[in-house]
């Protein structure tokens, strides 16, 4: 074992915080579950240290790679949030509906610290819809002197930044060393999901401070002077300077790394993912190695966002699912953390999916025998669960990750089987191809993270008429600066790849343009 | 009839217009959103009959018009409907009585709440199509023998443009080039009719239809059974979406989607083909259902009516399709916005006729 050489990823989940490390080669070799705590914190700590028990020195570690739910649960807590003076950059246009419109009244006591729409922003093909007015912005800026971030959101800065920017620089020399979150690095096309977006963002830069603070005294504590880096809502990695600017793509981590974990240990860059966990089961598609993406919007915390987040079917579940006497088997409440304790295979009186698994011969688990006045039941519950699992493999099965065709796409993908309750599954699930069980399958989550790539994503719109080779010169440029936001994230600058590239025309224009999305990706640096 | 709109409509209005808009007329949240905003700021809104307006009341029907894709970044200015009435009272001497919706199915049907609450009017519980349609010839009042020689449009940076079109094919190229100009997204006043004027020549209650419809579903035990039962719909097929085949042509989202029966209609096939809206149902090439009928596309669990935009392979879904507003079936209707008009080269039969 080379010096140095070992990584750490860790996962933070609903029941569980898992902790795997990762050698040189990719390979697994030592790895902890622990019940995740009320503060996170604590249980994060508890998996580290579960980790770093079984290696020989853990001054062996570089890297640490952290999925946590720190964010998520500030914004669905109300809790550690900083107050955010909000700026909208498109009057007269945009007046109906107003930012923070539809938040949720405590949220938006919680986080607004004075919002104005001020004249400025672009229309579709460029023009300014009014000339940017810095003087409003300073007499706002001089008004909310409370605020600890400011989130500036400009009518079509995906396609134009100029605006956001300009005032951006009037920001920091009003204020000074105050963080600014900008639209056109957070989120794309659709002025309200992004606006929204943006002012999370600005509000969590505390709640980040506080994670790395916290996950680098656990470092410190233990000796290990690490490099460390956040997952994000994608299922790549972000530094940890990163992840200070844009807290917000932490959220929703968790699925792309169990994605991401199932495709490495499997071996599989195509396949149908079944994440048991202790109350539901998360099913998602791999397409090419990475996550198929939903179009829905997203809500956090009854906050609509346009963050591109796995395509996930959550199913209610899981190994803690109780399994009732009624002609129901089983109503989606779990056990959750408790079934070491109520289960009937751990000497509980609870009868849960864990133990119908069990008594099926699906798994050994468990100190008891399970009590032969359960096995009808029991027997019910799995054939329902079946039922169940093969109903929303079926529904996932048939889409497509774009508008292309291909037979891997036409249901006949394998099956990857992932998560600490992966035994509840059978051993041949219809609509999918073989079930593969990979080794470690039960941390997947965070062997995600350890070994996720770094990326960088933008959007824009572009022309597509104009003279020459203008179209192929901006996808270009376009190329280029998504392949440089990846290794601002971290990404090796040799090893940047385009991963994926989208044009989607737009109608009622003057000329024709299309809608431009590019991402890059690549392996961390050394 | 309910008296007036409330904070509480709006979500029963936008579900109903999504069921309306067949496939099309635009995402329902950004006008719900607007119009929430409106009522708080401005108070619920009256809606009317039209015979409980005045023969002399002028009618002023509104609608967004541009391209999605702007309306959902650029939004709409709140000024907007006050520079049309400014510019209506300097042509006609006098203010509107009342707002109108141009277009009930999708975001046109829920928007003009906002703009009356904003203009301090009520809302005729009316439209000009019943449904939605991707043309502005396509309303009842062009269908009536009204001429469409008066547009108001008015946008995001307050500029008002007044077209005199000599017909209706002139009024949708210069709207569209003045909308253009305006940025892809501008509102537009056009067939400005007297009360009296209207009766025979807009559709009729659909505004309190499109709550009713969206109120039927809520809180129900079998939510697709009360939509249907609320619509008088037909089923034409329950299964699985197992097919899209989406191409952008001419301006139009034109697409074939492909629903798989499940349940009692395993074994059937339907296809629908779609152009914005979704426009001819076919099985084992025999039509089920074509425009101007209403053909709508639901969450078979929930009843929520699904976009074109948001059909999605594997997706269970229920198609529905009822009859549209008789005056669509007229030789005039059907000339305007009937199968040919779409390009189908099929001879229209109702629907009710075909699934009987």
């Amino acid at each position: 074992m080379n010096e140095r050489s070992l990584r750490i990823g860790i996962d933070v989940g609903g029941t569980n915080t898992d902790a795997v490390a990762i050698d040189e080669a990719d390979r697994v070799v030592a790895k902890a579950k622990r019940p995740t705590s009320p503060d996170v914190t604590e249980g994060l700590r508890a998996a580290l240290d579960a980790v770093l028990a079984e290696l020989p020195d853990p001054r062996l570690v570089a890297r640490v790679m952290l999925g946590t739910t720190h964010a998520t649960n500030a914004i669905l807590e109300r809790r550690a949030l900083g107050r955010v003076a909000v700026l909208r950059l498109g009057a007269p246009a945009t007046t109906s509906v107003p930012p923070l419109s539809e938040w949720p009244d405590d949220l938006r006591e919680t986080v607004a610290a004075g919002t104005a729409v001020i004249r400025g922003g672009h229309f579709v093909d460029g023009r300014e819809i009014a000339p940017l007015d810095l003087d409003a912005v300073k007499r706002f800026l001089n008004e909310e002197v409370r605020a600890d971030a400011v989130a500036i959101t400009g009518v079509f800065s995906p396609a134009d930044a100029d605006h956001e920017n300009r005032v951006a620089e009037v920001v920091r020399s009003e204020l000074g060393d105050v963080p600014v979150s900008l639209s056109h690095e957070i989120g794309s096309l659709g002025l309200l999901e992004r606006e929204n977006a943006t002012i999370l963002n600005a509000a969590l830069y505390g709640v980040a401070r506080d994670v790395t603070i916290a996950l680098q005294d656990a470092l410190s504590v233990r000796g290990l002077v690490v490099e460390t880096f956040f997952a994000q809502n994608d299922g790549t990695l972000m530094s940890v300077d990163y992840a200070a600017r844009y807290p917000v793509l932490t959220i929703g981590s968790g699925p792309a790394n169990s994605l991401r974990g199932a495709a490495y240990l499997s071996g599989v860059r195509d396949a149908i993912v079944a994440d048991v966990g202790g109350t539901s089961t998360d099913i998602g598609v791999l397409a090419g190695g990475f996550p198929r993406e939903s179009a829905a919007a997203v809500e956090i915390g009854g906050i609509t966002t346009n963050f591109r987040m796995p395509d996930i079917l959550s199913i209610a579940l899981g190994g803690g699912t109780i399994v009732g006497r009624g002609s129901v088997p089983f109503s989606g409440r779990s056990v959750g953390y408790r079934i070491g304790a109520e289960a009937l295979v751990f000497g509980g009186r609870t009868a849960t999916m864990t133990d119908a698994a069990v008594a099926a011969g699906r798994g050994e688990v468990g100190t008891h025998p399970v009590p032969e006045e359960w096995l009808g039941h029991l027997a019910g519950a799995v054939r329902a669960a079946d039922e169940l699992v093969a109903d929303a493999v079926d529904r996932v099965s048939l889409g497509r990750s774009g508008s292309g065709r291909s037979n891997s796409d036409r249901g006949d993908r394998p099956l990857v089987a992932v998560g600490g309750g992966a035994f509840l599954l059978a051993a041949e699930v219809p609509g999918a191809g073989e079930v593969i069980r990979p080794e470690h399958a039960e941390v997947a989550n965070a062997v995600g993270a350890a070994i996720a790539l770094a990326s960088g994503r933008i959007e824009t719109i572009i022309p597509t008429g104009g003279e020459g080779n203008t179209r192929a010169r901006l996808i270009e440029k376009a190329k280029e600066e998504a392949a440089a936001r990846a290794v601002a994230a971290g990404a090796d600058s040799a090893l940047v790849q385009i991963v994926e590239l989208s044009e989607i025309p737009l109608s009622y224009l003057s000329e024709p343009a299309v809608r431009l999305q590019v991402k890059a990706a690549g392996p961390l640096a050394r | 009839m309910q008296a007036r709109i409330s904070l509480d409509d709006v979500a029963a209005l936008a579900r109903g217009c999504a069921v309306l808009g067949t496939g099309g007329g635009g995402d329902v949240r950004a006008g719900a959103i607007a119009a929430r905003r409106a009522i708080r700021e401005h108070g619920e809104v009256p809606l009317v009959a039209l015979r409980d307006l005045p023969d002399d009341a002028l009618v002023l029907p509104l609608s967004g018009i541009g391209a999605p894709t702007v309306s959902h970044e650029m939004i709409h200015a709140e000024d907007e409907p006050v520079r049309i009435r400014e510019e209506i009272e300097r042509i006609f001497g006098r203010s509107p009585a009342a707002v109108m919706s141009s277009e009930i199915g999708g975001a046109n049907g829920v928007a003009p709440v906002a703009w009356a609450a904003r203009l301090g009017l009520p809302l005729l519980d009316a439209d000009a199509m019943g449904r939605a349609f991707p043309e502005v010839q396509m309303v009842s009042m062009y269908v009536a023998g009204i001429p469409a020689n008066l547009v108001i449009m008015s946008d995001v940076v307050g500029n008002v443009v007044t077209i005199r079109p000599v017909d209706g094919l002139w009024s949708e190229r210069l709207a569209r080039a003045v909308c253009v100009a305006s940025g892809s997204s501008a509102l537009m006043a056009d067939y400005i009719l007297t009360a009296g004027e209207c009766a025979g020549a807009v559709i009729e209650g659909t505004v309190s239809r499109a709550i009713a419809i969206g109120r039927a579903t809520e809180g129900a035990a079998d939510p697709l059974a009360a939509l249907c039962a609320e619509l008088g719909a037909t089923r034409l097929i329950g299964g699985k979406l197992t097919d899209l085949d989406r191409r952008t042509t001419g301006g139009f989202a034109r697409g074939t989607a492909t629903i798989e029966g499940t349940g009692d209609d395993r074994g059937r096939t339907l296809t629908l083909e779609i152009q914005n809206e979704n426009l001819v149902a076919v099985e084992d090439g025999r039509v089920l259902a074509m425009v101007p009928d209403l053909i709508t596309v639901v969450d078979t669990q929930s009843a929520t009516a699904i976009q074109t935009e948001g059909l999605r392979y594997g997706q269970r879904v229920t198609v529905l399709a009822w009859p549209c507003d008789p005056l669509w079936r007229t030789p005039r209707g059907l000339e305007t916005a009937g199968p040919r008009a779409f390009g189908y080269d099929l001879d229209y039969l109702p629907v009710e006729k075909i699934n009987s």
